[in-house]
């Protein structure tokens, strides 16, 4: 994973409330294998007046011109600013996928949903959770500006402004530390193989049905 | 001190607690399918890692599933090679997989219960949000990313920060002719599809009590459409006599301890919630959505929304786009909808108790001109139990195509699918746009007013009908 240390880059706004996974990624990109070349495809039936399929060159599709990652003060946006329940409906870690991929390293907004939140971690994304009216403070500057650009210092929990204003935001200390180092979480919990198994022995005394093989 | 359901079912599975305040959380079941599961394999094979536990996964592939023809195999070459990728895989970790040629292949969700892999007081995860179906059986079940995926086939573990709990309290009894499905839109349109995000939700009630493990699943289907990546209901008679005798669960002196430690998952007299919402279930009407988000719903007999009856200006906003996208008009009567296409199937109905009640709707009548409508039953199992009551015959008869298992038109991720405009009363969980095709209008709806909308060609109130 990718360390996540400053970011500072363009703001691009998503000005609507409860944009679900599917329209983020939408489901016939979702039969990759991969976990990378997501990021043409972000957003799709926003971003594209025809429709998307996997295995096709996205470069010679008609683009909608008023789609916000269209425009070209946004097209090389770094940070989404969003409104309330953003990534609300499928698991699919392939949203946050295509938004790496697309070049967007963190999020902010008002709430995201759990899993869509969750997956951001994994993947060297860092969501960022304000308040109601910091977010629409955001969405203020954004329209005043041509290409807002924001300065993120995770180190600090702070969001710096144009005009010398700081933000500040919180962060779970452990989710901080993985993302601040690129940690391998996979590892880290293996560090603590032997506390699995001590419950698993425990486990199968209490609730031997739990361990059962079933039929084959 | 009194434990709620959700507190019992946390504490009996932390394996440890970490400084700050997350823990780190034991499996018991993990399902697998193949769309979510090929990037976790692969991350798996080049750490040199192996599964921790390969009798707690049982995988399936549902969602790429051709529900036509399949013994042709599937037609899309990108759907074949996932398909592909999750057979290999499960050959070569040495997983249990029912393939596509299996008749026990199904939907994920459907499947689970099914083969009693689902058990009360289980942790059960899936790389898929509608894991929350499997709480119906007193388990705790969610949804998690493929990163996620990978970090339980590596280590049967997950690092968790406890959830908030609320109490749905559901008092009285649902009228003749409302569904569970009825009952978790109204929920949903109640607290919205935000409304129980952070949470773990128990649904608890005399309605809840009277609810077959099929309605239950339905039910907890639905929580993650109200943001909570859980939903469970308690252990009751109802569950047990669900899971006797179920390929894989206990048998014998093992099934009696089963059942008694069973018996204690329920929250305890006086536990307390995080949140409490209350309904009452005889003042549910059958639901429809007209929008393109979950929250977006109405009563059969009831209206599309005026703009000016909204007062707050974002939300005006997003009514007037679902709308537009929609093709309806403010104050529209919801009867007044027309249908072009019916789809009756899902991780939310399409078990054999959904199929009955779609069957019983088309009352001798024929699927409306210019309509097509798909029964797509969860499993091979339940497909074989409806042919055994005829239940195939009823529907063919009557004009609805009659398929293969499958997630199918729920996600068309398969070769069923809207296109742009097309109107669809659906039993699936997502009325987002384009999720049933690029441009496609999806309405929720139970499988009875689904049935009843393929005849009439709109849709009508089923619970006139029953009284």
């Amino acid at each position: 994973m990718e360390r996540f240390e400053t970011l500072e880059g363009v703001v691009a706004p998503i000005d609507r409330a409860n944009v679900d996974t599917d329209a983020i990624i939408p489901k016939q990109f979702l039969k990759s294998i991969k976990r990378s070349g997501f990021g043409p495809n972000l957003f799709d039936e926003w971003r594209y007046l025809d429709r998307g399929e996997p295995d096709v060159d996205n470069s010679t599709r008609p683009v909608n011109p008023d789609f916000v990652l269209n425009q070209p003060r946004f097209r090389n946006a770094r940070i989404l600013v969003v409104r309330e329940n953003f990534g609300c409906g499928s698991s699919r870690e392939h949203a946050v996928w295509a938004l790496e991929d697309f070049g967007i390293r963190a999020v902010i907004g008002s709430s995201f949903a759990d899993i869509f939140y969750n997956n951001c971690f994994k993947n060297g994304v860092l969501p960022i959770v304000l308040d109601a009216a910091q977010v629409a403070g955001i969405f203020d500057l954004v329209a005043k500006h041509d290409g807002l650009t924001l300065k993120i210092d995770l180190p600090e929990q702070v969001i710096e402004l144009p005009d010398g204003g700081r933000i500040e935001f919180s962060i779970e200390p452990f989710r901080k530390e993985c993302l601040l180092k690129g940690l391998d979480e996979i590892g880290l919990t293996l560090a603590h193989a032997d506390e699995i198994k001590a419950y698993e022995a425990r486990r199968r005394e209490q609730a031997p049905w739990l361990f059962a093989a079933g039929e084959k | 001190m009194a434990k709620n359901l959700y507190d019992k079912l946390w504490d009996a599975h932390v394996v440890r607690e970490n400084d700050d305040g997350t823990c780190l959380v034991y499996i018991d079941r993990h399902l697998v399918h193949e769309v979510t599961s090929p990037q976790a394999f692969e991350g798996l094979r080049i750490a040199g890692r192996k599964p921790w536990r390969r009798d707690s996964i049982l995988a399936v592939p549902d969602h790429n599933v051709p529900t036509l023809g399949r013994a042709e195999g599937i037609a899309d070459p990108v759907s074949r090679l996932q398909v592909e990728t999750l057979d290999e895989n499960c050959r070569h970790f040495g997983l249990t997989e029912f393939t596509m040629e299996d008749p026990r292949q199904g939907i994920v969700h459907v499947i689970g219960p099914e083969q009693g892999a689902t058990l009360p007081g289980m942790t059960v995860v899936c790389g898929d949000s509608h894991t929350s179906t499997h709480g119906a059986f007193g388990a705790l079940a969610f949804g998690i990313g493929t990163s996620e995926v990978e970090h339980v086939l590596a280590t049967q573990c997950l690092v968790l920060k406890k959830s908030r709990s609320m109490l749905v309290q559901v008092d009285g009894l649902l009228a003749p002719g409302v569904t569970a499905k009825d009952l978790a839109l109204a929920i949903i349109g109640e607290i919205g599809t935000a409304g129980g995000t952070g949470h773990c939700i128990e649904y608890r009630g005399e309605a809840i009590s009277a609810l077959s493990m099929e309605g239950r699943m339905t039910l907890c289907n639905m929580a993650i459409e109200s943001g909570a990546r859980s939903g469970i209901v308690a252990v009751d008679d109802v569950t047990i006599d669900y899971l006797a005798s179920r390929p894989f669960a206990p048998s014998g002196a093992e099934w009696d301890a089963a059942v008694s430690a069973w018996r204690e998952l329920h929250s305890d007299d006086g536990a307390d919630f995080d949140a409490l919402i209350t309904i009452d279930a005889a003042s549910i009407r059958p639901q429809v959505t007209w929008g393109t988000s979950p929250e977006m719903v109405a009563t059969i007999d009831g209206r599309v929304p005026m703009l000016e009856d909204i007062a707050n200006p974002d939300r005006r906003h997003d009514v007037e786009r679902a709308l537009e996208y929609m093709g309806l008009k403010p104050g529209q009567a919801i009867r007044d909808i027309k249908v072009d296409k019916v789809f009756i199937g899902s991780c939310t109905n399409s078990r054999i108790e959904d199929l009955r009640a779609a069957a019983a709707a088309i009352r001798g009548g024929h699927v409306a001109a210019k309509v097509q409508a798909l029964v797509v039953p969860g499993s091979g199992l339940v497909k074989q139990q409806a042919e055994s009551e005829g239940l195939d015959k009823v529907f063919i008869a009557a004009g609805f195509e009659w398929r293969e298992p499958g997630c199918s038109m729920c996600l068309a991720m398969n070769a069923d699918r809207l296109e742009p405009g097309e109107r669809c009363a659906s039993t699936s969980n997502r009325n987002f746009e384009g999720r049933q095709g690029a441009g496609g209008r999806t309405r929720r709806v139970g499988p009875a007013v689904a049935a009843a909308a393929a005849i009439a060609g709109h849709f009508v109130d089923v619970t006139e009908e029953v009284a």
